[in-house]
């Protein structure tokens, strides 16, 4: 009786086993099938494609649907250039300057450093969309609305990254070496240069990966501000595929949306182990 | 001595929160000032100068008035919760299995980078690749259904406002569920081990553990998730804006849409962009104020009660 129940409850976890491993098999085809339908697609004619829109097997019409694609306004070239100085340029400076920032909310003792970091942590929240009126007109006013750098000045003060690496300093930063390094005579800003740097790597690794992948995904704040088509990003170029001009050049669109994916999927396959950290570490301050 | 020290290097903290603290005021501050003045203003098309209205509150009151913003604001609950729910539902699902040692489920690495994966894609790319996946006449969802003859001939399926509604949210689900069962997960491995064996040795089985023991201690992350989802979710712009320009007749505008549209397109109305700018922004500020007080409230008053029992029982020993 008693091993008759231990055989049913080995039975039932053997079928719940097989229903795990089925759900989570086909949300792992929910999550590639339609970027493989995508590359698929971008080396198939369009006629090709409304005959049959579905098809596993690339065909040859890669070059072809290039031509049609640059023939028009999406510049691939321009788009990334553009989103690599920006991603780039905000990347490094949230990096360096919310690591100092940090640094000195962790490092000093200042009257006024309760209160900066519980400001901190109330701004963290506020979304861009809301204040894009007056940051629009501030820029309109002052004549910087087509300027990159406008996109990328901004990031020097990321409430996030500081409340992210002010976590990592309490954890991990060893405070004597301060101390001995102020013996040997170093000046408090090559203190920081020299030694925090150094050992805040693993922190602003995961950091810089996810400031580059937002302000790389930014749509919304360049695409109010950049009027001028030089100075489109890769997300403004996309949106244009959705333009009357590509309406029924179907090969042309799905290879202009890939080659937005193509670098962010190989770099994500080549960093993946990092990132799934960076957002499992991240979560840990909620 | 130590005091001293401490006094003298006292002055590098401010040194270096200078740039942070001008980008901030520059960047963020000015601009959310600015945002409010114009609320009160005329703004619209292509001056810069601000004149005061008459009636203070004109731009809010005909905010309010407008059928389209109060459209939107529904649609954008609506689609929030449409994606919320099942999103926390299958991650808590996923989180279970991938944390319960009895299943040691294989490949579980993979499958979390793999669930991720639409995460980090740009949002303006998905938006355009559902658009070309679900168009009509020829796409390949429509292509699928009529070779498995679940439809007679193409169907325009995202004229469909329900379906139009409906696809928005799954695109937010589809990119998200995959980061919250991350975060999930991370908290659950942060648990205490001792409670799950002292679980185990109670007798306890996977689903009772899972609900009084993981999902209690976890509350925490839980409350962060919803939040940042709740927040993320109120100012959800890429995917609707391009996915169906907000449309079929409105059925996918969200406010951050709306706005969008009434300041940067067509008459540029941008005073009335900015009172329901400001309108949003203290929603969102009520609304994380609210659930960040309700949480507390209860986390409090549950330490409370345990004092209480703590204090009885020491009470009846005595």
């Amino acid at each position: 009786m008693k091993v008759d129940t231990i055989d049913q409850k080995k039975k039932g976890g053997i079928v719940l086993k097989v229903v795990i491993y089925i759900i989570c098999i086909l949300l792992a085809i929910l999550s590639i099938f339609p970027f493989w339908i995508m590359m698929v697609n971008a080396t198939r004619s369009t006629t090709e494609i409304q005959q049959h829109a579905v098809s596993l097997i690339p065909s040859g019409f890669l070059k072809n649907n290039f031509a049609v694609l640059t023939g028009k306004s999406f510049n691939p070239l321009v788009g990334f250039m553009n989103s690599i100085i920006i991603s780039v340029g905000s990347t490094t400076l949230s990096i360096y300057f919310s690591t100092l920032t940090a640094y000195a909310l962790v490092v000093y003792d200042w009257k006024l450093r309760n209160a900066f970091f519980k400001m901190i942590v109330a701004i963290m929240m506020i979304p861009a969309q809301i204040t894009m009126i007056g940051f629009y007109q501030m820029c309109y006013k002052l004549g910087l609305t087509n300027n990159l750098l406008m996109l990328i000045l901004p990031a020097i003060a990321s409430p996030m990254t500081v409340f992210f690496m002010r976590q990592y300093l309490v954890a991990a930063f060893p405070f004597e070496i301060v101390q001995s390094a102020r013996i040997d005579g170093a000046g408090e800003f090559r203190i920081f240069n020299q030694m925090c740097l150094p050992i805040m790597k693993p922190a602003i690794a995961t950091q810089a990966i996810f400031a580059f992948v937002s302000s790389w995904n930014n749509l919304f704040t360049p695409l109010v501000l950049l009027t001028d088509k030089k100075n489109y990003t890769m997300p403004i170029m996309v949106s244009l595929l959705r333009g009357d001009i590509y309406k029924t050049e179907y090969g042309s669109i799905y290879l202009g949306l890939t080659l937005t994916v193509l670098p962010l999927i190989v770099m994500y396959l080549i960093l993946s182990r990092y990132i799934i950290e960076g957002v499992a570490m991240g979560s840990v301050k909620g | 001595m130590k005091k001293k020290k401490l006094v003298k290097y006292g002055k590098y903290g401010y040194f270096f929160s200078i740039p942070f603290i001008v980008a901030f005021l520059f960047f963020s501050l000015y601009p959310i000032i600015y945002t409010f003045v114009i609320a009160f203003t005329d703004l619209k098309g292509l001056g810069t100068e601000l004149n005061f209205l008459d009636e203070p509150f004109a731009n809010f009151k005909s905010i309010f008035a407008n059928k389209t913003f109060l459209r939107a604001l529904g649609n954008t609950f609506f689609i929030w919760i449409c994606n919320f729910i099942p999103q926390i539902g299958l991650a808590l699902l996923l989180t279970a299995w991938f944390t319960d040692k009895r299943f040691k489920v294989k490949g579980a690495g993979v499958f979390k980078i793999l669930f991720y994966m639409p995460n980090i894609i740009t949002a303006a790319t998905i938006a355009i690749l559902f658009k070309a996946l679900f168009d009509y006449p020829m796409s390949p969802v429509n292509d699928i259904m009529v070779s498995l003859g679940v439809f007679e001939k193409p169907v325009e399926m995202l004229q469909n406002k329900m379906m139009a509604k409906g696809l928005v949210s799954f695109i937010q689900f589809w990119m998200w569920y995959g980061y919250t069962m991350v975060i999930l997960i991370s908290g659950v491995l942060g648990i205490d081990p001792e409670i799950f064996e002292a679980a185990k040795v109670d007798g306890a089985n996977g689903v009772q553990t899972f609900f009084k023991i993981t999902i209690p201690n976890i509350r925490s992350i839980l409350l962060f998730t919803l939040v940042t989802s709740l927040i993320g979710g109120l100012n959800m712009f890429d995917i609707p804006q391009l996915f169906l320009l907000g449309g079929p007749d409105n059925a996918t505008l969200t406010t951050s849409v709306f706005i969008y549209q009434l300041a940067f397109q067509g008459s540029h109305l941008y005073a009335r962009a900015a009172a329901a700018s400001i309108i949003m922004f203290i929603l969102i500020a009520v609304l994380s104020a609210g659930m960040f007080y309700i949480m507390r409230d209860r986390d409090a008053e549950k330490i409370k009660k345990e004092i209480k029992e703590a204090e009885r029982q020491k009470g009846e020993e005595a």
